[in-house]
């Protein structure tokens, strides 16, 4: 019985997600769902990072460049090839998880603080290194779906119609970036849960155990940061559909820290939390213009936030949702 | 192709790259202190830096000398150090070196933040150290700046150094960051070297910070945010675990990024980081432990 009501316990906290995910744009403004929505590009991007680093183990300060190239990806296929916006999501996740691959191979020779280097300098190089090919990404100025392909941008009339509903074009963004991340969550769900998320947190917590076990220490390492490519390359490239703009300024390192951030305060090695890590890192600045509108301050909040998360809460907001939901798992969990 | 080679230039150019690396040297010096001492980079080392030569300019605006202002600074940044790793790195001393990395990340946040709320964030300038004249050796112009910036780096490094071997403290340092269990046997109060080490380390940065900024047209809170990263890349390059490595590595960066973005146009100024980068990158992948570093063998 015991078993049953554990499951009806999800099933219901599933459910009564998906009620406020479906509800929620109707119950504020457009322009609060665009926010919204902006909070869902920092959940992919956070879940994929997540399953690198809080299930891995490997630490990367270069998800912010990974962001960026499927921001381009997508943005070169609508302003160059005149592609349809959404259609280039699943192009831009794929050029990321190729560059995640790639990042991935030095990374075998190098562990803690040299991938971190390592990591840190591709976020670094990335805008200059944009700038440098203007004839692809538009150099400085960046590209614009506006200016040179405008009747590829879905919604620009205001309506969105899809299986017969007609929607705003901030409701629309939203249910997408927050479906294509509901999604991605499950899928991540899946993986930590199942024979391969045993594989990453085995080379997490030893990596020697893991190869003693008869772990591909290689094949593993470098399909982590591939899969967490693919997340950060569909949030760059829904990033670049809300935003209908790409710009190497976008881009910097700042971007790589926020989503290490969200992840942290949503909690390592834990997925529930990550929801909030994601509108943390969203609403922090918004919320930190009441204390005080001189810039800097949103950074100084974001740093004491971080460093008091850590020394307080060293599992994020999940370990503390864990915490909270234990009395009644033990109750669910144990046999009378 | 005849390259129009001129020994003149190489000589100017590997000077100024020497100074540039000098000063490197200095912030990549302070990283390796808080690595042998905590095994973390402490990322906020730049930040950090840029906060003290606020300081210094806000020192000056208030009617000090340069060198008044200076010395002070060092002071202030070297308590100011001293109490962040009182407040900041002490509650985390015994967690996971994943858990430090990011508190110093937050760090580097919150320095940040705190210098653009204190002074907005327009440009500024400092007034230089030392004379821009320059002075002629075998025909080749150096300027005194340059010149002096070298021997202001090799001199904290040679002070440091006295400082490490010769004295008891340095000998209380260094023990404290090699065996902390027996250091405290012995009656040595680790975590308080752990904080004199931040305090030392903050002070080095400050000094890179304030020769840095004079050098430049003008600065803003971006200042060390690229020197934080050939330091790193250079400490990495020499073997991050040897201080005489990092230094040696840091100036040998300086100058070839130096001469790298004289003599390949298609590189200029924009992508001497990148390129410095990827070559450290192959570097590594020959030697991980650095060009002096020891491979650390660990049993499991």
């Amino acid at each position: 019985v015991r078993r049953a009501l554990g499951i009806g316990a999800w099933a219901l906290a599933v459910a009564a997600g998906l009620v406020v995910f479906l509800l929620l744009p109707h119950l504020v403004s457009d322009f609060h769902s665009r926010d919204l929505a902006g909070a869902g590009v920092f959940f992919i991007a956070i879940v994929g990072l997540n399953l690198l680093t809080g299930y891995t183990g490997q630490i990367s300060l270069g998800h912010g460049a990974l962001m960026a190239i499927g921001a381009y990806t997508t943005a070169a296929l609508v302003v160059h090839e005149h592609w349809r916006d959404v259609w280039t999501i699943p192009l831009a996740g794929l050029a990321a998880g190729i560059v995640g691959f790639i990042i991935g191979i030095p990374a075998l020779r190098l562990s803690g603080l040299y991938l971190a280097l390592a990591t840190f300098g591709f976020a670094v190089s990335m805008p200059s290194l944009i700038k440098k090919f203007p004839g692809l990404t538009g150099g400085s100025q960046g590209l614009s779906f506006f200016e040179s392909a405008p009747q590829q941008i879905t919604g620009l009339t205001g309506k969105v119609t899809i299986f017969g509903h007609t929607m705003t074009q901030a409701h629309f963004l939203y249910y997408l970036t927050w479906s294509i991340g509901i999604v991605g969550f499950a899928l991540a769900w899946l993986i930590v849960r199942g024979g391969l998320g045993r594989v990453f947190r085995s080379v997490r917590d030893s990596e020697v155990a893991a190869v003693s076990s008869g772990v591909n220490l290689a094949a593993t390492k470098t399909l982590a940061f591939a899969l967490s490519g693919v997340y950060a390359g569909v949030a760059g490239s829904l990033l670049a559909i809300q935003g209908n703009i790409v710009s190497p300024l976008s881009f910097t390192f700042r971007l790589s820290i926020l989503i290490l951030v969200g992840a942290v305060v949503g909690g390592l090695g834990s997925l529930p939390g990550l929801v909030l890590g994601a509108l943390f890192v969203q609403y922090l600045p918004t919320i930190s213009t009441h204390v005080s509108t001189r810039s800097g301050v949103p950074d100084f909040i974001y740093g004491a936030a971080i460093i008091l998360a850590m020394i307080l809460l060293p599992t994020g907001a999940g370990g503390l949702l864990r915490r909270a939901a234990r009395p009644l798992t033990t109750w669910l969990y144990t046999r009378p | 192709m005849v390259l129009a080679f001129d020994w003149t230039q190489l000589a100017q150019q590997t000077v100024i790259g020497l100074s540039s690396g000098g000063l490197w040297a200095l912030l990549a010096l302070a990283l390796v202190l808080i690595y042998r001492s905590t095994g973390v980079v402490n990322f906020a080392q730049g930040e950090m830096a840029m906060f003290s030569t606020f300081i210094a300019w806000s020192l000056i605006h208030h009617g000090l000398s340069y060198w008044e202002a200076f010395f002070l600074t060092l002071a202030i940044s070297f308590v100011g150090g001293v109490a962040l790793e009182r407040v900041v790195i002490r509650p985390v001393e015994r967690a996971p070196v994943l858990t430090v990395v990011i508190v110093t990340l937050g760090l580097f946040f919150l320095v940040d933040g705190a210098a653009r709320w204190f002074w907005s964030s327009e440009t500024r300038t400092l007034p230089n150290a030392f004379s821009t004249r320059p002075i002629n050796v075998a025909g080749v112009a150096f300027s005194i700046q340059d010149l002096g910036n070298i021997a202001v780096s090799l001199g904290v490094v040679a002070l440091l150094f006295v400082l490490f071997q010769f004295t008891k403290l340095g000998l209380a340092l260094r023990a404290a960051a090699a065996n902390p269990e027996e250091s405290r046997l012995l009656g040595i109060r680790v975590s308080w070297m752990l904080a004199l080490g931040w305090g030392l380390a903050a002070a080095m940065g400050a000094v890179s910070g304030m020769l840095t900024a004079p050098a430049l047209a003008s600065f803003d809170q971006n200042l060390m945010q690229p020197i934080l990263l050939y330091a790193f890349a250079g400490a990495v390059l020499g073997g991050i675990s040897s201080p005489f490595g990092a230094v040696i590595g840091t100036m040998m960066l300086g100058v070839f990024v130096n001469l790298i973005g004289t003599y390949v146009d298609w590189i200029g100024t924009d992508l001497r980081l990148p390129v410095a980068l990827a070559v450290i990158l192959g570097v590594l992948l020959v030697r991980p432990a650095g060009l002096f570093g020891r491979a650390s063998v660990r049993r499991v």
